[in-house]
């Protein structure tokens, strides 16, 4: 019964999702196909949730920023046609310098908004798209001269809306394995027709080792001691601002990656669109997991991003089948994310209210 | 070997702002000592902490004069950091632990044991291992030196009040170069079986060659632990003595006695006050933290000025508070014959009671309103003042401002005019500004409490006349509470004293110093019982 | 006496006015019609600024400004749809509207108030996404609800009403073309501005009843409030409710001057802006006044008004959304990370 309990939100998805699977119609095999491509493509940006969740800052709104660093790299590697793998991996490395920098200035803004760093990271994402805005719409082309036309608009100013990343499109998710011939048993020949894209896969293992072994080294025991009571971390000699401007570098860093991840899967950037629900969907999708805003585990992103994309698959169509309107299905998961994030959000509220009574 | 002292502490004196708080002490501890520091509520002990522990709050104000000398060392301490690093621990009154961490990550913040990773090659420490095993053996030395025999890989969260002090021991104990040891009221929250055991580790603790200063209102703890007693008062050191030669009551005198001539007294003698009281309080319990009240009885006499006495955290603030409905209580309180409602502050006041807080700036001000708004707030609420006439009543500003004009004339309030900010006010004209909305409540039972903390000394005498005025002149019942027993005895005309949330006894203003004292650390019933016997 | 007076008027607030100044500036030297750039900043300035003041209440209060404010927004945008599917037209359709939609963002201000009770201290991040819930919700609602009206549904096959409705003949520009004339090539939406000072008025007047001073001192500090037998909760409660039934009416006469009826996604930032024109106009998450509110929808509308114009002629791209997203949110920011002077002594 406790443990009903204490995971309610992920078992309420989990029958929610079975619900939308029924109704939608939809063949297990893409189901699946599609849950595996888009759980290697967003899991890394839920992941890079959970530093600042456990230092005590809450829901990193602020991802916003790292996404557009790790855009900003996409779109040098489009300028100067670098391909392939390596182009791949060289912008996670340009992407570094440009995380560092967003993120270190996020966690200044967060140090001064002490206590209320969500509502801030929040409204930062907005802002820096307007910053973003006046960069790849005025100053591209204007301030920063771009060689080749064919990326801007007509008027010579401006990135155009849609950039085409095929220069580097499933730069890593082009390693599929399991293509065996001549498998016959029932399960594995069904598992072996599911496209897993290993080396993706590999790497957001890989990640989450990393985040794991981040928190048994002296920096993840002072994030965790920042996390759980700035003035007593202070007292006993922990550099609490600093501690806590790297936890969200380490986050904007991470979620710079993890855009890039997501660009490579999908083939092309929405120059003005692709990181704007970023935040949104990532918090959402960590929350479903069962997180809350002062504690998270892998686990509970890997569920979580597991379970809201599950969702997003099914809901247009089970909204047609059962409501009429694919629409409906559409605004049923954008309100999703919203009201889990909301209800989070006031859960936690209300519950450090009445502890403090 | 007649080797220095551990800690020795040479004519140390601290201002704040030109108010001297601490008049040239000098006292010394040798090693494996324990040394009491006793003393009221703002006799200096905390400022004392603070210079020991080189704490910011005392270089942002200038610093202190005198000097620190430890096992003969001139010792220079700049900051909490570089105390602890003399060897300089220290037990917080309130805890400083961190609930969801176990014991040994406790006792190793921030001094966790480390061993290389590949990558602290390049980055240094924040990216070297945690040894976990190598923490969990200290802790348990640690813990095992003052016999505390719990799990070390508990969580701290949920473990009885008891051993969290244990464990902040142990973390002190941990460091290894610990030479002095600060217990600031350590046995405050402990049970009594849990405060005999907190005695014996520290007997554990002097006999490893630790120095241990206590602070500590249980007189009889002081009298059990204690190698020396510093008796401090104002900010000078009254006393220096050992147990062996001395009594709980003289402590007690020595810490509450202060010179007052007895024309500075203007209570009346008990004859001049009729037995007719205008309330009377049964059992009256008020949970309110830090000063919880556990069933109080007292009656108060109509016209007197009666004072609230007791040290801090004993319930003496709860009461006022209980009954003017801020804090949840329970009991019977009568006015005038008539039960008042309780936990309600609407029917407080609609039966003509008001009520000064001790939280100026929290409870008792609109620190970004009007001086004027300030004034009359409450009474547009309660009363229905200072409303225009008619259908739809807003604010009448000329009212307000004419009377806001009176009010700052009759106390005196020194301000650029009724609208400016009470956020701009010194203390003392914050607190007059309370008075003032208290008063146009015309209420027939004022309840002041606290009134002249944190006031400079000249306003604190027009305070305290003043409300003698409305005493005298308007026949308003006083009930003041107040840290300072000084004031309590200028201007009241009884005081009752208030220890572990009960009613210990009612005094008058010319009683003795003894009795105050042993009164006060509810040490007055034992005495007087046994000499009884 | 000079970092007095700067103090006073607030370095945003300069920044803004002085930008503002140098783009009329501009503005004149372009030759460009300022008649109609004073009247379009004039009818933007009156559309906005009940949804500004809607603000007040909850500032006031100590709830923070009203990111809950999609909560009065819908309620304002049901009862302008239900005037047109009843084929209501003129002031009926105006009054029937704002008659429509006052009680009904009362009672959705009464609900989100009861919410905002239970999270003292996070309204704005909470309010903020419950806010974005309620506007997803009303996607569905907006989908799915029996609307006839043909001036309203998707003309051929589609799914529920159109994403904008035309007010056309309805109620477009109602207010703004009452008694309004023209002054050296200025039009002075009489009608609109009229409303506007009525709405200030009532608000005034309500602030300075003994319950809208309850309110203000409930905010101001909440101790001080219990002391004085004050019920804490139930004044936030109140001003949860007039700020969403000012939300409310505030829609329907945004709509109207508008021409249309915005649906769908619509409303979902329209909580950020008007908190950003109050915090422009000098006030602060505490304390906000009607003078505020009023400088602050001028300024910040009439920044975006100007900024269109001047920016197509010098640089020949639309710079003024982007403005509007880094000026609105910066200057939310710049209130988050001020020192907080009062709050609650708890």
């Amino acid at each position: 019964m406790r443990l009903l309990q204490k995971n309610i939100v992920p078992i309420v998805f989990i029958v929610l999702c079975t619900i939308g699977f029924h109704y939608s119609g939809l063949s297990w095999m893409f189901f699946a196909n599609d849950l595996m491509t888009r759980l290697a493509r967003n899991s890394f940006l839920v992941i890079s949730l959970i530093i600042p969740v456990l230092a005590g800052m809450g829901l990193n709104f602020g991802i916003v920023l790292g996404a557009m660093a790790g855009q900003f790299a996409a779109f040098i590697t489009v300028v100067y046609n670098l391909t392939g793998i390596t182009g791949f991996f060289l912008a996670c490395v340009l992407s570094i310098p440009f995380a560092v920098l967003f993120g270190w200035l996020t966690g200044i803004l967060f140090n001064k908004a002490k206590g209320k760093e969500m509502i801030t990271g929040l409204i930062l994402g907005f802002f820096a798209n307007g910053l973003y805005q006046l960069v790849c719409l005025i100053f591209i082309g204007w301030i920063i001269p771009i060689s080749n036309k064919a990326l801007l608009l007509p008027s010579g100013i401006g990135f155009v809306n849609t950039l085409d990343l095929k220069i580097w499109q499933y730069a890593i998710d082009k390693f599929y394995v399991f293509k065996l011939k001549g498998i016959t048993t029932p399960l594995l020949k069904y598992l072996n027709n599911i496209n897993f894209p290993v080396l993706t896969l590999i790497i957001v293992a890989l990640l989450c080792t990393a985040v794991y072994l981040l928190f048994r080294t002296k920096l993840g025991q002072d994030f965790r001691a920042v996390g759980q009571n700035r003035h007593i971390a202070e007292v006993a000699g922990i550099k609490v601002d600093r501690v806590r401007i790297i936890a969200v570098i380490f986050s904007t860093v991470l979620a710079a990656w993890g855009q890039l991840i997501f660009l490579q899967n999908i083939g092309n950037v929405q120059v003005y669109g692709s990181h704007v629900q970023v935040g949104t969907f990532a918090v959402a999708a960590l929350l479903i997991g069962g997180a809350s805003v002062s504690k998270a585990t892998i686990g509970q992103a890997l569920l979580g991003t597991v379970l809201f994309h599950a969702l997003f698959i099914v809901s247009p169509l089970a909204g047609k089948n059962i409501m009429g309107s694919a629409q409906v299905g559409e605004y049923f998961r954008v309100f999703v994310a919203y009201g889990v994030i909301g209800i989070a959000l006031a859960l936690h509220a209300w519950q450090r209210l009445t502890k403090k009574e | 070997m007649t080797g220095a002292a551990r800690l020795e502490m040479k004519n140390i004196s601290k201002q704040y702002y030109g108010n001297r708080v601490l008049k040239g002490l000098s006292f010394s501890v040798n090693k494996g000592e324990v040394l009491s520091l006793v003393g009221e509520n703002g006799a200096g002990k905390s400022t004392l902490m603070n210079i020991l522990f080189g704490m910011p709050v005392i270089h942002s104000t200038g610093g202190f004069d005198g000097e620190i000398f430890l096992d003969g060392e001139k010792a220079n301490i700049k900051s909490p950091e570089e105390a602890m690093k003399l060897g300089i621990g220290m037990v917080h009154q309130e805890f400083m632990l961190l609930p969801g961490f176990t014991i040994t990550e406790n006792i190793k913040l921030n001094r966790e044991i480390t061993k290389d990773s590949l990558l602290s090659k390049i980055f240094g420490k924040p990216m070297k291992w945690l040894d976990l095993p190598a923490m969990k053996a200290d802790a348990r030395q640690s813990m095992d030196t003052i016999g505390l025999g719990i799990d070390e890989m508990l969580p701290v969260r949920g473990l009885p009040v008891g051993h969290m002090q244990f464990v902040e021991i142990a973390r002190e104990l941990d460091k290894k170069n610990i030479r002095l040891l600060v217990l600031d009221e350590p046995t405050a929250v402990l049970t009594e079986s849990d405060a005999d055991k907190l005695l014996e580790a520290m007997k554990i603790l002097t006999g490893k060659g630790i120095s241990i200063l206590f602070i500590s209102h249980r007189l009889d703890e002081v009298m059990a632990a204690s190698d020396k007693i510093v008796v401090l008062r104002d900010g000078e050191q009254i006393a220096e003595t050992r147990p062996s030669e001395t009594t709980i009551d003289r402590i007690a005198e020595l810490m509450v006695g202060r010179k007052i001539e007895s024309g500075e007294m203007v209570g009346r003698p008990p004859s001049e006050l009729k037995d007719d009281y205008i309330l009377e309080i049964r059992d009256l319990s008020v949970a309110m933290p830090g000063e919880r009240v556990k069933g109080v009885n007292l009656d108060v006499k109509r016209g007197e000025i009666l004072g609230i006495g007791g040290l801090a955290g004993q319930g003496k603030i709860g009461i006022a508070n209980g009954i003017m409905g801020l804090f949840p209580s329970d009991g019977d309180v009568k006015k005038n014959g008539k039960t008042i409602k309780l936990n309600a502050a609407r029917a407080s006041l609609d039966n003509a009671m008001a009520f000064v807080s001790e939280d100026r700036r929290g409870t008792g001000l609109l620190l970004d309103d009007s001086i004027e708004f300030n004034i009359v707030a409450t009474a547009i609420q309660v009363q229905g003042k200072f409303l225009t006439p008619g259908k739809v009543r807003i604010l009448d500003s000329q009212a307000m401002t004419g009377l806001a004009t009176n009010m700052i004339q009759e106390l005196d309030i020194r301000c650029t005019g009724p609208g400016q900010l009470t956020r701009r006010l010194s203390g003392g004209n914050q607190q007059k500004v309370c008075i003032a909305r208290a008063i146009i409540l015309e209420p027939n039972l004022l309840f002041v409490s606290e009134p002249t903390r944190g006031i400079d000394i000249g306003a604190k005498k027009l305070i305290l006349d003043h409300l003698v005025k409305l005493n005298r002149d308007n026949g308003l019942t006083i009930v003041m509470t107040s840290s300072e027993l000084a004031e309590l005895r200028s201007i009241c005309d009884r005081i009752a004293i208030v220890y572990q949330g009960k009613l210990e006894g009612i005094l008058l203003p010319t009683d003795s110093d003894r009795d105050f004292g042993l009164m006060m650390a509810g040490e007055y019933h034992k005495f007087h019982g046994k000499e009884a016997v | 006496m000079d970092n007095d007076f700067l103090n006073k008027l607030g370095i945003p607030r300069l920044i803004i006015s002085l930008f503002l100044a140098f783009l009329v500036a501009a503005a004149f030297s372009f030759g460009l019609p300022m008649g109609q750039i004073f009247s379009a900043m004039l009818t933007r300035f009156g559309m906005n600024s009940l949804l500004v003041l809607a603000m007040i209440p909850t500032i006031q209060a100590g709830a923070g400004p009203n990111f809950g404010l999609p909560f009065g927004i819908i309620c304002g945008l049901i009862g302008a749809t239900l005037a047109i599917e009843l084929d209501l037209r003129g002031f009926t359709a105006f009054f029937f509207a704002i008659g429509v939609s006052i009680p009904l963002g009362a009672i959705a201000g009464w609900l989100y108030g009861l919410l905002l009770n239970r999270v003292k201290g996070q309204e704005m991040t909470v309010g903020t996404y419950m806010g974005f819930s309620i506007v997803s919700v009303m996607c569905i609602f907006w989908l799915m609800a029996p609307y006839k009206s043909p001036e309203m549904v998707w003309p051929y096959g589609g799914d529920g009403l159109r994403v904008t409705v035309v007010l056309d003949g309805r109620m477009e520009q109602l207010l703004d073309r009452f008694l309004s004339f023209t002054v050296n090539g200025v039009t002075i939406p009489t009608g609109l501005l009229l409303a506007t000072a009525l709405c200030c008025v009532l608000l005034w007047i309500f602030m300075r009843t003994r319950t809208g001073l309850a309110m203000s001192v409930v905010g101001s500090n909440p101790r001080f409030a219990e002391a004085s037998g004050l019920n804490v909760n139930k004044y936030r409660l109140l001003a949860s409710v007039v700020s969403c039934a000012m939300g409310a009416a505030g829609i329907v006469i945004y709509s109207q001057s508008y021409g249309f009826i915005q649906l769908y996604q619509a409303p979902l930032y329209m909580a950020l802006y008007s908190v950003s024109a109050i915090l422009i106009g000098g006030a602060s998450l505490q304390r906000a006044t009607i003078t505020q509110a009023l400088i602050g929808t001028f300024l910040f509308n009439a920044l975006l008004v100007i900024a269109l114009p001047v920016a197509n002629v010098a640089m020949d791209s639309d710079i003024s959304e982007i403005m509007r997203v880094i000026i609105s949110n910066g200057i939310i920011l710049y209130a988050l990370t001020r020192k907080e002077v009062g709050g609650d002594a708890r």
